[in-house]
C-alpha cells in the first residue's frame, strides 16, 4: 500500500509538470482558438535560451528577463507573420502553421545555441525525504509549488488585471470583444507573450530534470492527453488533467507494464485520454458545444 | 486555343462519367503514362530509382492514404506513419510464416492489417472530432511504434529489431534490379491512385465529403457519419500500410520502427497539405515537392557556401526554410499546389485572349 501512495504521489507531482506545458496551449486556444502545436518547441527554444544566456555570464534573473524579452519578441513576430495573414483561415490551416512554426523555432534555437544537449541546475537538491514512510521526491515538490503559484498567478491577472479581463472577453466571443473596442492582435500577442513565459517556467523545470535537449519537444506532446482530459478551453481542467495522466500514467507503468512489457507511458496517456473521450467528448471541463446545422 | 472543351460533345453516359472528360488532358495523361512506364526506365539511371523515383512514389501513395481520410473525410490523422509500420511488419510476418505467399497477396494482406488497426483506432471518431482527435491518432502512433518494438516476434526475434524483406518474386519474375522495382512501384501506385479516384466519385467519396463539410447536416440527409468515418479510416490505412510493404521491400529492404516515427506521419500530412487536401492529384504533388525541396535546397546551399560552412549549420538552415515555406504556402495558397494547377488551366483554356 505504501508502495502504491509512493508512486501515486510520484505519477500526481510529475503530472504537475505536464500541467505546466498544458497551460501555454490552454492560453492560446482559449484566446486565439489556435491549436498550438509549436508549444513544445516554444518549451525547448526557452530552456535553450536561457542556459546559453547563463553559461555566456549572465547572473540567473537577468537571463531569465532578457529570456523572457526573446519570448515576447517571437510573441511579436508570430501575431505579425503568421496569425495576421491566416486571420479568417480555417483552425485546422492555423493548426498546421504552427507545426510549420514549430520546425522554424526549433531550426532557429539549434542554428544559434547549437544542438548539443545542456545541462541545467536551478540549485534545487533532489534529496527524497520521507513523510510518514512515503517517500517524496523534493524537486517534484518544488515543481508543483512553483506551478501553484504560477495558476494562482495567471488566476489573479484574469481576474483582476484590466487585459486579464480583457484576455477573458476575447476567449468568450470574438466579436462581441472587438464591438467594445478590445483589439484583438493586441490580444494574441499578449497572450502569445504570456504562454511564452510559461513555457520558459516549463521549460527551466523539464530541463533541470532531463536536460536542455531536442527530448523536450516530445515530453511536450504529453500535454496533449493532459489537455483533451481537461477540456481545451480550461485553465482548471489543464491541473487536473495533468494530475490524472500523470498518475494513471505512472500507475499503469507500474501494474499494468509488468504483464504486456514495459514502456508503456511513452502511448498510455494517449490511450487513456482517448477512452475517456468516448464518455465524455468535451473532457472534464471543456465547454460543451451545441452543434447546429 | 489549344486546350478547351468546345465541341467535345458528350453522347453517352459513359463519355460523361469518364475521369478524364477533355481529349488534352486524356492526352497528356496518356503521354505521362507513357513516360513513366517506357521512356523513365530506359533513361533513368540507378539513383534515379532508388533514390527519388521509388520513394516518391511509395509517399504519395501514403500521402493519398491520408488524403482520403483528412482532405476528404475532414478526420486529421498524426498516425499515417503508423500504419505504414503495420504494413511493413505484416508483410513481413505473412511473408515469413505462411508458406508460398505470393508477394502481392502479403502486400494486400498487410493493407488489410493495417485497415484493421485504423478501424480500430478510428472507433475513436464516433464521439470525438477535429483536434481531439488529433490525440487519438497520436495514441495509435506512439502505440504502434512501441508494439513494434517491444513484441520480439514481430521482427523474428532480431537482436537489433529490424525486419529484413524477402525478395519480391512475382510468377518467377524476380524484381531485384531498381529499374524492375520501379516498374512494380510504379504498377500498383497507379492501380491505386484509379481506385481512390474512382472511390472518391462513387456514393462513398460523396458522404466522405458531406461529412467533412458539415456532419451534422450530413446525418440529417440520411448519411451513416459514423461508418463513413469508420470507412474512411479503414480505405486510408489500407492504403498507407500497402505503401509500408512497399517501403520495406521495394525501397529501404532493411528497415526498423523508427522508420515510420511521428516525423513521418508530420512529412505525410504536408505532403497532403502542401499538395492540396481532397485531391488525387495534389498528393503526388504535395509528395514531390516535399521529397524535392530538400534536395533542392541541398544542392543549391552548397553550391552558394561550397563545404566553408558546417554541415549542420546548413541542415538547421533547411530546416528553417523548410517550415517558412510551409507556412508561407498556407498563407498564399491554403488550397494547395494543385490550386495553382487549376488556375494554370483556367489560364490556359483563354489563351491567348486576355482575361
Amino acid at each position: 500500500m505504501e508502495f502504491f501512495i509512493e508512486v501515486l504521489i510520484g505519477g500526481l507531482l510529475a503530472g504537475v509538470m505536464y500541467s505546466l506545458i498544458a497551460l501555454g496551449f490552454v492560453l492560446i486556444y482559449k484566446a486565439s482558438g489556435v491549436f498550438n502545436f509549436a508549444q513544445g518547441a516554444m518549451v525547448l527554444f526557452a530552456a535553450l535560451t536561457f542556459v546559453n544566456l547563463v553559461a555566456r555570464g549572465l547572473p540567473f534573473w537577468l537571463a531569465i528577463v532578457a529570456t523572457l524579452a526573446v519570448m515576447a519578441l517571437l510573441a511579436l513576430l508570430v501575431e505579425r507573420l503568421v496569425l495576421r495573414p491566416l486571420a479568417n483561415q480555417p483552425p485546422m490551416s492555423l493548426f498546421m502553421a504552427t507545426i510549420g512554426l514549430a520546425i522554424v523555432i526549433e531550426g532557429v534555437g539549434q542554428l544559434i545555441w547549437g544542438s548539443k544537449a545542456f545541462g541545467l541546475d536551478l540549485g534545487i537538491r533532489d534529496v527524497p525525504f520521507e513523510v510518514a514512510g512515503v517517500r517524496v521526491s523534493q524537486f517534484d515538490l518544488f515543481a508543483a509549488a512553483v506551478a501553484g503559484t504560477l495558476v494562482l498567478v495567471l488566476g489573479l491577472f484574469f481576474n483582476y488585471a484590466a487585459t486579464g479581463r480583457a484576455l477573458r472577453a476575447v476567449a468568450d466571443d470574438h466579436q462581441a470583444a472587438m464591438s467594445i473596442g478590445i483589439p484583438l492582435p493586441r490580444m494574441w500577442r499578449i497572450v502569445w507573450a504570456i504562454s511564452g513565459a510559461v513555457a520558459l517556467v516549463a521549460g527551466l523545470l523539464w530541463g533541470s530534470r532531463l536536460g536542455v535537449q531536442f527530448g523536450l519537444v516530445v515530453v511536450a506532446l504529453k500535454a496533449l492527453p493532459v489537455l483533451i482530459l481537461g477540456g481545451f478551453t480550461s485553465v482548471a481542467g489543464a491541473i487536473v488533467g495533468g494530475l490524472v495522466i500523470g498518475a494513471t500514467e505512472k500507475l499503469a507503468e507500474i501494474y499494468l507494464g509488468r504483464y504486456i512489457g514495459g514502456g508503456i507511458e511513452n502511448w498510455f496517456p494517449y490511450v487513456f485520454a482517448m477512452l475517456f473521450l468516448l464518455v465524455r467528448p468535451h473532457g472534464l471541463f471543456g465547454e460543451r458545444r451545441i452543434e447546429r446545422v | 486555343m489549344l486546350y478547351r472543351e468546345a465541341g467535345q460533345y458528350k453522347t453517352a453516359y459513359a463519355t460523361d462519367q469518364r475521369i478524364f472528360p477533355i481529349v488534352q488532358d486524356r492526352a497528356a495523361f496518356s503521354a505521362l503514362m507513357i513516360a513513366a512506364f517506357v521512356i523513365v526506365p530506359i533513361a533513368g539511371n540507378d539513383y534515379w530509382f532508388n533514390g527519388l523515383l521509388i520513394p516518391l512514389l511509395i509517399l504519395s501513395l501514403a500521402t493519398l492514404g491520408l488524403n482520403i481520410l483528412t482532405g476528404y473525410a475532414g478526420q486529421i490523422s498524426l498516425g499515417s506513419a503508423g500504419f505504414m509500420g503495420v504494413g511493413a511488419f505484416a508483410a513481413y510476418n505473412f511473408m515469413l510464416r505462411v508458406d508460398g505467399m505470393p508477394i502481392l497477396g502479403s502486400f494486400v494482406l498487410a493493407g488489410l492489417c493495417a485497415a484493421l488497426i485504423g478501424v480500430l483506432f478510428g472507433l475513436s471518431c464516433h464521439r470525438i472530432k477535429d483536434f481531439y482527435l488529433i490525440v487519438a491518432t497520436l495514441g495509435s502512433q506512439f502505440f504502434i511504434e512501441w508494439a513494434l518494438t517491444k513484441f520480439a516476434w514481430l521482427t523474428d526475434y532480431n537482436p537489433s529489431g529490424v525486419i529484413t524483406a524477402q525478395k519480391i518474386v512475382i510468377l518467377g519474375v524476380a524484381f531485384d534490379t531498381p529499374v524492375r522495382r520501379y516498374l512494380l512501384v510504379l504498377t500498383i501506385v497507379v492501380l491505386m491512385a484509379l481506385a481512390a479516384k474512382n472511390m472518391m466519385r462513387s456514393a462513398f467519396g460523396r458522404n466522405c465529403m458531406a461529412v467533412r463539410d458539415m456532419d451534422v447536416a450530413a446525418a440529417v440527409i440520411g448519411i451513416s457519419v459514423f461508418r463513413t468515418k469508420l470507412m474512411a479510416f479503414g480505405v486510408s490505412s489500407f492504403y498507407c500500410g500497402v505503401a509500408g510493404a512497399l517501403w520495406a521491400y521495394a525501397y529501404v529492404g532493411t528497415v526498423e520502427p523508427q522508420a515510420f516515427d511521428l516525423d513521418r506521419s508530420l512529412q505525410i500530412l504536408f505532403m497532403a497539405i502542401i499538395g492540396g487536401l481532397g485531391s488525387i492529384m495534389g498528393s503526388f504533388l504535395g509528395a514531390a515537392f516535399v521529397m524535392l525541396l530538400p534536395i533542392v535546397m541541398n544542392v543549391v546551399g552548397s553550391a552558394i557556401f561550397g563545404h566553408a560552412i558546417d554541415a549542420s549549420v546548413v541542415a538547421h538552415v533547411e530546416h528553417i526554410v523548410y517550415g517558412v515555406l510551409i507556412i508561407w504556402l498556407l498563407i498564399v495558397e491554403p488550397h494547395g499546389l494543385v490550386r495553382l494547377w487549376q488556375i494554370g488551366k483556367e489560364k490556359l483554356r483563354l489563351w491567348p485572349f486576355p482575361r
